[in-house]
């Protein structure tokens, strides 16, 4: 066994990374059960945007390109997911759970031709000064794009949801959508905006895992990502700075676990590779403590009636 | 009165299977107070929500100062100066109280300059409020003044009101017609939605009646009896409830000295609650809402036990006994909330005539559910309270209000209690169909059983108890004889200046 293996710098900048997909997911989800709307299906949203990014920037040479039809894709599939729950006034359990399960068979046979392909490489920001300082530098400013876009959505998704009129509206709609309509406000449309929205964010989030944390195509890559992205959404009480810390903690521990089996400590490897998943879940049950922010109509589906 | 505001001419709308508006007609002027009256299901709520633009007519026209007026949606009828204030309020609890009125304005100020706007209008009227305030923790009274100053800050040339006064005590009424009569003064119609004639003849200037769909008068409300009115409404001879003189009985139902925390985080604790209900006799307590009324509801229902002999009833303790065991020994209640605690929404009429009369009616037998049985206990209910519904197969939820509190209350009567605790037993329910429940309770004493109605309604208090008593912060007033108590008596009570201090002097 061997600790000092473990780069401390190495670690933060991979745990960044390793943290963005469940953020990018988190971030959409969130805006979607702010809406009012519960989606079971990211993880079917992630891994198809996954092999929608996948393959499009392997055909067109560009990531930028594949991040896109990364959006697109999980936006079309969550437009399906629209569709069922808004204007059929489906069960939205139901139909997330499918959608999941749609969304994982789907990226399964699109990917059947990009098994062992490489993609194109993001280029990575390489910022004169910043990113040759020592310390700070690798681990702030050396990342892929993807990455600061993650961060800045949070930051815009919060500003949205405190300071604008459309978040206010948004806010609303999820707390109340009998008075919304009351009011005049036409809950579908903010609802499947706020759908597609979410789509396209996992989309990306899948995206991000194959293109650039892994940087390949295999089956069921997600690997539960979208399942522990709507947790955290709970668990940080539909507040975009705590899902933020939420997917750092998971991504961080997930790194450490992943080195610490590398340096061969001697413990079993399963307990590692549960441990991101308890801890998280444990820290984020403490701080859930004030249940105070979830949608009054969250789950329930609108009909406007007379 | 300079002018016509609004002429409604034809206004027509059917839904499947029922005609809300059959070619409605009438002039609201400017700066009145116009009445809209109507049973429940007459299509009040129907009439304004087309004025308001959330429904469009099938057929009829509307003129706005002469010109023509079809809102396609809320946002037009309010830029042109109509402002609503709803019967079940459009508010959202987890935003603050400025964040609920900016959602009603076209184009609101930024939030800084909206809280000074709201703290100016609200001292303006007399309507005290503040702005950073989060909705869930306002009062009944406080959140329909959240409602009032959104329309108020619009400058609204007409203003909706949809039974402002339903949810409102006596001093909160008082502010109301207050901001009412202010607002008429600056040249504001006012279109007054409500069941409570004595209301309308103190405030409106013009009443229009609908019955079924139909505009069946008008009438000049100041001129006009109360129970011509509601005649009009029904129409019909409307029966007052009669009540037969009666010897004190036994007594039935003994609280001694019941204390127990609140369910609910923002509940009231009651405090040392004792009274004591012969046979025969109605109590009325009184309260603002909020005071222990729920609490105590649940106390005596079963759903909150207590220490056993803190409740008695004929000298049996029962505070230790959950709802079914008092139900066996005919302890029934019918709580306020219609819609979740007295019934299940989504389960059909017999369903839910099962979920109470199960034990008292013997609708189960060996664990099975005797359907027959059951149906036909719901269509006694529905024939005998006059619940206006296709059958006992329809859900609750698709009942109107008033109905589904009569076949609530129906529900319990029917089961023959000794002990009746009814919560709200005419909330939302017309002049009608109140009079006909609080005539079932009036029967149900005189057959023996003893009753407690908790009410926010003093007049149905006033009318029916026999005893009064006031809630206050979760205790109890010194119960007294309802007949020739004053209103500023019963104030007292109700505030809570110790009713013991009241009687001493």
């Amino acid at each position: 066994m061997d600790l000092s293996a473990i780069n401390p710098v190495l670690l933060i900048a991979s745990l960044m990374v390793a943290a963005t997909p469940l953020l990018l997911a988190a971030i959409g989800e969130l805006i979607v059960e702010k809406s009012g709307v519960l989606n079971l299906g990211v993880e079917g949203m992630m891994i198809t945007g996954a092999i929608a990014g996948f393959a499009v920037s392997v055909e067109t040479g560009s990531p930028y390109v594949g991040v896109l039809a990364a959006a697109f894709a999980g936006a079309a599939l969550s437009l399906l997911f629209a569709f069922l729950t808004q204007f059929a006034l489906a069960n939205q359990v139901a139909s997330g759970l499918a959608l999941t399960l749609f969304g994982l068979g789907l990226s399964a046979l699109m990917g059947q031709g990009y098994v062992g392909v490489r993609p194109p490489e993001m280029a990575r920001l390489d910022m004169p000064v910043l990113s040759d300082l020592p310390v700070v530098g690798p681990i702030l400013f050396s990342h892929d794009p993807i990455l600061y876009f993650g961060i800045a959505l949070t930051a815009g998704v919060w500003a949205f949801l405190k300071f604008t009129r459309g978040g206010l509206i948004l806010r609303a709609v999820g707390e109340n959508h009998d008075a919304a309509h009351a009011l005049g406000y036409n809950v579908m449309r903010v609802r499947v905006l706020a759908i597609l929205f979410g789509g396209a964010c996992a989309g990306v989030g899948g995206a991000y895992i194959s293109l650039i944390r892994v940087p390949q195509w295999t089956e069921g890559m997600t690997a539960g990502i979208g399942w522990i992205a709507l947790a955290l959404v709970v668990f940080a009480s539909w507040k975009p700075w705590r899902a933020l810390l939420g997917a750092y903690l998971f991504g961080g521990i997930n790194v450490l676990q992943l080195n610490l089996q590398a340096a061969g400590v001697a413990i079993p490897v399963e307990y590692l590779a549960m441990s991101p998943y308890l801890i998280t879940i444990l820290v984020l049950v403490i701080m859930s403590a004030d249940k105070s922010g979830a949608p009054a109509s969250l789950g329930r589906s609108f009909h406007a009636s007379q | 009165m300079t002018g016509t505001l609004l002429s409604i001419r034809g206004l027509t709308k059917a839904y499947p299977g029922v005609v809300a508006n059959d070619s409605v007609s009438f002039d609201i002027q400017e700066g009145e107070v116009h009445a809209l009256l109507g049973e429940n299901g007459a299509g009040k709520s129907t009439l304004v929500k087309m004025i308001y633009g959330l429904v469009k007519p099938d057929s009829g026209t509307m003129t706005w100062q002469g010109d023509p007026f079809a809102p396609p949606e809320p946002r037009a009828a309010r830029a042109t100066g109509v402002a609503m204030v709803f019967q079940h309020f459009s508010l959202f609890d987890a935003l603050n109280v400025a964040e609920n009125v900016a959602l009603g304005m076209e184009n609101p100020p930024p939030m800084r300059d909206l809280a000074t706007k709201i703290r100016s209008v609200s001292e303006n009227y007399g309507l005290p409020l503040d702005p950073d305030r989060t909705v869930g923790d306002l009062s009944a009274g406080e959140r329909q003044r959240v409602e009032i100053i959104r329309c108020l800050l619009q400058d609204p040339k007409l203003l909706i009101m949809d039974e402002p006064t339903s949810v409102l005590t006596p001093q909160e009424v008082e502010i109301l017609f207050k901001t009412l009569n202010k607002l008429k003064s600056e040249g504001t119609a006012i279109l007054y939605i409500s069941h409570k004639l004595e209301e309308i003849r103190a405030l409106c200037d013009h009443a229009t009646i609908l019955r079924l769909g139909k505009n069946v008068g008008t009438c000049i409300p100041a001129e006009t009896t109360a129970r011509d009115m509601a005649e009009m409404m029904v129409g019909d001879t409307l029966h007052t409830p009669t009540r037969s003189a009666k010897d004190g009985g036994a007594p039935v139902l003994e609280v001694r000295d019941l204390s127990l925390a609140s369910a609910n985080p923002f509940g009231t604790r009651l405090k040392n609650i004792t009274f004591t209900v012969h046979a025969g006799e109605i109590l009325g307590l009184g309260g603002v809402a909020g005071n222990g009324q729920d609490e105590l509801l649940a106390a005596l229902s079963g759903e909150a036990r207590s220490g056993s002999d803190t409740i008695t009833v004929k000298d049996a303790p029962v505070g230790h006994l959950g709802p079914n065991e008092r139900r066996a020994l005919g302890i029934l209640a019918a709580p306020e909330e219609r819609l979740g605690h007295a019934a299940a929404p989504d389960m059909s009429l017999s369903e839910n005539a099962l979920l109470t009369g199960a034990i008292r009616e013997n609708l189960t037998k060996n664990g099975f559910v005797d359907w027959a049985s059951t149906t036909s206990f719901a269509e006694r209910i529905i024939s005998a309270f006059d619940v206006r519904t296709p059958g006992p197969a329809s859900a609750a939820r698709s009942l109107s209000g008033g109905n589904l509190q009569k076949f609530v209350i129906g529900r319990e009567v029917l089961q023959n209690p000794q002990v009746l605790i009814v919560n709200q037993p005419t909330w939302g329910v017309d002049a009608a169909a109140a009079a006909a429940i609080r005539q079932s309770l009036l029967d149900l004493a005189a057959e023996g059983a003893a009753i407690v109605v908790i009410s926010q309604d003093l007049d149905e208090l006033m009318e029916i108890s026999d005893h009064f008593g006031a809630l206050n912060e979760g205790r109890l007033s010194d119960i007294r004889p309802a007949i020739g108590l004053s209103i500023d008596e019963i104030g007292l009570m109700m505030g809570g200046a110790d009713a013991s201090e009241g009687a001493a002097a």
